[in-house]
């Protein structure tokens, strides 16, 4: 463990003097295929992105695009069948035994039985760590996701915003570089989502973590993303890729702009054109 | 409950017992109570009885005091009549004729009547309605037993077919250390024995066939058909095997409650759903770190459920398999025997203590499932 | 890991093919348990077997010869499988229905106890899960006790009831269908009592703006609701009234019935008696449970809630 973790960093002193910004995920030729009785189901074909330090990412797409498999693909919960992905320079299942990145499901997923605390706890206890470090990481990700105070809570006793902030911290507490989200937001109600929205935005300037969300809300797929990738059915495939030039600092009013608009013009031409496409 | 939106009743359920208590009163003033041709107004204590339900169903009727107050006095009424009842029954006893059934009836409408009441308290606080939620079976299985009470010593009915409660309270009492035996030999030896083991070895069984998906498919359907099986018949054999004495008591116990265990903690260690189980996957979890953090504790309703079926089982199959054979002690052995020799009075009270155990055991284990898995919706309050 | 079993199971050849499914394995466990039951016949058998050779005067068995006569001994620890089979056989194909010795005359003497109280129970069972449902205190008074009646355990009175109620002169069918009645009417409660309980607020909303009459909302929505509800606890209804059945004969001096065969077996240590009462008693409770199963389909199916 140790080994390991100090291997980790000296990596991260090399990438830090190196002058160009370090690609995170590296995606080629990528294709995942089902085998299912129907006959094979193309979810995903012939990928290519490529995701550098910092950025913050979105896959959009209707649903049946693939934008959760390539997700999942990411995080070693798939595997594909054709192509190649490097996730920090190795495989992902080398990345993912590494504990190099947090996963935010689309429901919070947190264990009933155990309270807040100890839900955020789950990660840290399973990689072996210390109570002492246990205890100041709970500490310091349940203020960043202004939960403080809830420690002693269990799940269902929070509303479903509360749990899915928890389910976040839950996520930073492994202290991943990489965030890897998938629809985090999706059952949570507007006024909500984007107040969560807001902090997530500030979570991530303050961290610089890379951050991959998954999405099909095209305003929070432009307020959050300085890169956003387009997904289109039969096969999933990308269609577009959007690189935002929206300021890194911005707010809610952002959205007003004729800048914002424009990008969100042109992704949901991109949605629109891939749409038409299948029928 | 939807059903208690319905807001006009069609018929008036306390008013109806009101009117019950009354017309049952008027009956019980004009037929002679006991045999021959004795009047209510004979026998003082009665009268004072149909007297207090006489108001209390007017009182009723009246509409006068229906608050709390009313009700209280209701019950209190209630208990007097019943205790009346119960004191003249037994000097009378065989002699009863319509009007002291009328009584008898008018005495069980009114505890009807009071716990209709009861049932309606609206009460602030969360003790006070989980008190009432107490009292309501309580009262309903003390009024079972004066009834019981009423009816065996009013009419007489011979000890051997139905001894009454007092009777049997007096049996109990009175041969505490031959019950105490039977219990220590029957469920401290055979029932515990059995049902530790049996669960424990179904326990790690079910680990060992959850991690293996061939055994999985293979065990689970024949689990599942053993289970609907009448395993009780092995008692004979395992009495051949293993000896009169408790360990083939044991060895029937764990038979039976092997399999419900094997099937529903099988079932139980799958109830963790797809997010659950990618979630532990990100964190790279090893297999016993997912087993212990994950699918033990979604487990544990399961395993709860399966442990309060054995609970009942155990004492079932331990008692049956004494009817096959057994050294000369043990709640099985002694009412097959004291039946034989038609001491009922002693076979029910040997019932009340399995009634008793079988409860207390139920109970412990509830309240060990409450502890465990208060997480679980249907737990939650 | 699950993904790795998958793909697994996804293999070609067919004999993994068969494997993958339930037939397969469930063959397999079922064979492993007759080679367990030969080799424990075997085992449990061989003790009695070298002091019939002792007391013969044989010395020097092959083993062959030992297994043979271990498997074939007239009262065996452990019978072999083909033992209790023949058995079974000659005590059904090979007897009259009428004979006393029929398996097929005692166990139609169970079997009718066992239905009658099945009946008895599930019509009680449904009719208190009626009560409970639409009256409070019949919930709060009745429930609980229904509920911790099962706690109790009531096989230990079994042999009361029998006694008892043939001293009053009742006997034969009726005091051993009490016993199943007994047994059966608990799970009918409980489930129907969850089954009527089942149709969701909206559902009853909507009723309620019909202003259905309480009879109404049960027809028309409570029951079938409770439908699938009741077909579940029916089974498990079955099942114990056919224990229930059993039990309530050993006490009657082991006259007739399944259960009066495992007792005069045990009596005269006839262990290929027991076996072959108790593979029967398994039979028709398998056989009970799935014709329920099969009345549940055809039901269902009609209702057009089959899944």
């Amino acid at each position: 463990m140790t080994a390991l973790a100090s291997a980790k960093d000296t990596e991260m002193v090399v990438n830090k003097n190196s002058a160009s910004p370090n690609r995170v995920i590296d995606i080629d030729n990528l294709s995942l295929t089902f085998e299912t009785n129907d006959g094979p189901v193309h979810a995903l074909s012939d990928i290519d992105l490529k995701i550098d330090e910092g950025d913050f990412v979105s896959f959009i797409g209707p649903s049946g695009c693939g934008k959760t498999t390539l997700l999942r693909v990411i995080a070693d919960l798939e595997r594909p069948t054709a192509g190649s992905i490097t996730v920090n320079g190795v495989s992902p299942e080398e990345a993912r035994l590494n504990r190099a990145y947090g996963y935010v499901f689309q429901a919070a997923a947190l264990y009933p039985w155990r309270t807040i605390a100890r839900n955020i706890a789950l990660p840290l206890e399973i990689m072996g760590l210390g109570k002492d470090v246990q205890q100041h990481r709970i500490k310091k990700n349940m203020e960043l996701v202004n939960l403080s105070g809830f420690e002693k809570k269990y799940p269902w006793q929070l509303s479903g915003g509360m749990q899915q902030r928890a389910s976040i911290a839950r996520a930073l507490a492994v202290e991943p570089d990489l965030l890897l989200m998938d629809e985090p937001f999706g059952a949570l109600d507007e006024i909500v989502r984007d107040h969560l929205n807001e902090q997530l935005l500030q979570l991530w300037a303050k961290t610089n973590k890379t951050v991959v969300f998954v999405t099909h809300s095209i305003p929070e797929a432009v307020f959050l993303s300085t890169k956003i990738v387009v997904l289109c059915p039969r096969p999933g495939r990308i269609y577009d890729i959007i690189d935002s030039d929206l300021p890194r600092d911005r707010n809610l009013d952002i959205r007003e702009t004729p800048e914002f608009l424009k990008i969100a013009h042109r992704v949901r031409d991109g949605l629109r054109a891939g749409h038409s496409y299948e029928d | 409950m939807s059903t208690t939106i319905v807001s006009r009743r069609r018929f008036d359920m306390p008013a109806l017992l009101a009117w019950f208590v009354v017309t049952m009163v008027v009956v019980g003033l004009f037929m002679p109570i006991f045999k021959p041709d004795i009047g209510v107004m004979e026998v003082p204590k009665l009268a004072v009885c149909l007297v207090i339900l006489a108001i209390a169903g007017v009182r009723y009727e009246l509409g006068f005091m229906r608050n709390w107050i009313g009700d209280v006095a209701l019950g209190l009424v209630t208990a007097v009549a019943a205790w009346l009842l119960i004191d003249t029954a037994s000097d009378y006893a065989g002699e009863a004729t319509i009007g002291f059934w009328a009584l008898t009836a008018a005495a069980w409408a009114a505890s009807w009547l009071f716990v209709e009441r009861l049932a309606i308290w609206k009460s602030r606080s969360q003790a006070a309605t989980r008190i009432i939620n107490l009292v309501i079976p309580a009262l309903f299985g003390i009024t079972i037993l004066v009834i019981w009470q009423l009816v065996v010593t009013g009419a007489g009915v011979p000890k051997v077919l139905l001894p009454a409660p007092s009777e049997i309270w007096v049996r109990l009492t009175g041969s505490v250390p031959i019950l105490w035996a039977d219990f220590q030999q029957t469920f401290l030896k055979a029932v515990l024995a059995g049902y530790f083991i049996g669960c424990g070895s179904a326990f790690l069984t079910a680990i060992l066939v959850d991690r293996v998906p061939f055994l999985r498919r293979g065990l689970l359907p024949i689990g599942n058909l053993v289970s609907a099986l009448p395993i009780i018949g092995v008692a004979p054999i395992m009495v051949m095997w293993f000896g009169f004495d408790w360990p083939s008591k044991a060895a029937v116990v764990i038979i039976m409650t092997f399999f419900p265990m094997l099937v529903n903690t099988v079932s139980g260690l799958a109830a963790s759903d797809a997010m659950q189980r990618d979630l532990m996957r990100t964190y790279a979890s090893s297999y016993w770190q997912t087993l212990f953090k994950l699918r033990l504790p979604m487990a544990m309703p399961f395993i709860f459920n399966a442990l309060k079926i054995n609970s009942t089982l155990a004492l079932i199959g331990a008692i049956v398999a004494e009817f096959f054979g057994t050294p000369i002690v043990g709640m099985g052995f002694r009412i097959s025997t004291e039946v034989g020799r038609m001491n009922v009075d002693m076979v029910w009270a040997e019932i009340a203590i399995a009634a008793l155990a079988g409860s207390l055991f139920y109970g412990i284990v509830a309240l060990l499932e409450r502890a465990v898995t208060f997480w679980h919706p249907s737990m939650r309050r | 890991m699950t993904d790795a079993t998958l793909t697994q199971g996804r293999s070609t050849s067919p004999f993994a093919g068969l494997m993958s499914g339930t037939v397969g394995p469930v063959i397999v466990v079922v064979s492993a348990i007759m080679a367990i039951w030969y080799i424990a016949a075997v085992a449990l058998n061989t003790p009695f077997q070298y002091d019939l050779y002792e007391r013969a005067g044989q010395t020097d068995v092959s083993t062959s010869q030992l297994i043979t006569d271990t498997l074939a001994q007239k009262k065996p620890v452990l019978p072999a499988p083909h033992q209790v089979v023949i058995e079974i056989y000659k005590t059904t194909v090979e007897k009259k229905i009428t004979s006393k010795r029929s398996l097929i005359y005692h166990s139609g003497i169970t079997l009718s106890s066992t239905l009658l109280g099945f009946l008895i129970g599930t019509s009680l069972g449904i009719l208190l899960a009626i009560g409970i449902v639409h009256s409070r205190v019949l919930d709060k008074s009745l429930m609980p006790w229904v509920i911790s009646s099962q706690t109790i355990p009531i096989l230990a009175i079994a042999p009361m009831i029998i006694v008892v109620l043939n001293a009053v002169g009742i006997s034969g069918l009726l005091p051993k269908a009490m016993i199943s009645t007994y047994l059966s009417f608990f799970p009918v409660t409980v489930g129907m009592v969850k089954g009527l309980r089942s149709p969701e607020v909206i559902h009853m909303d909507l009723m309620h703006t019909y202003s259905a009459t309480r009879l109404q909302a049960f027809w028309k929505l409570r029951l079938p609701y409770a439908v699938p509800y009741l077909f579940t606890s029916m089974k498990i209804g079955m099942a114990a009234s056919l224990v229930g059945a059993i039990v309530g004969e050993l006490p009657t001096g082991a006259v007739a019935g399944l259960g009066a065969r495992l007792l005069a077996g045990s009596y005269y240590g006839q262990t290929i008696q027991i076996w072959s009462a108790l593979l029967m008693a398994a039979f028709l409770a398998g056989s009970l449970v799935a014709l329920i199963g099969v009345i549940e389909k055809l039901t269902l199916k009609r209702m057009g809630m089959n899944r």
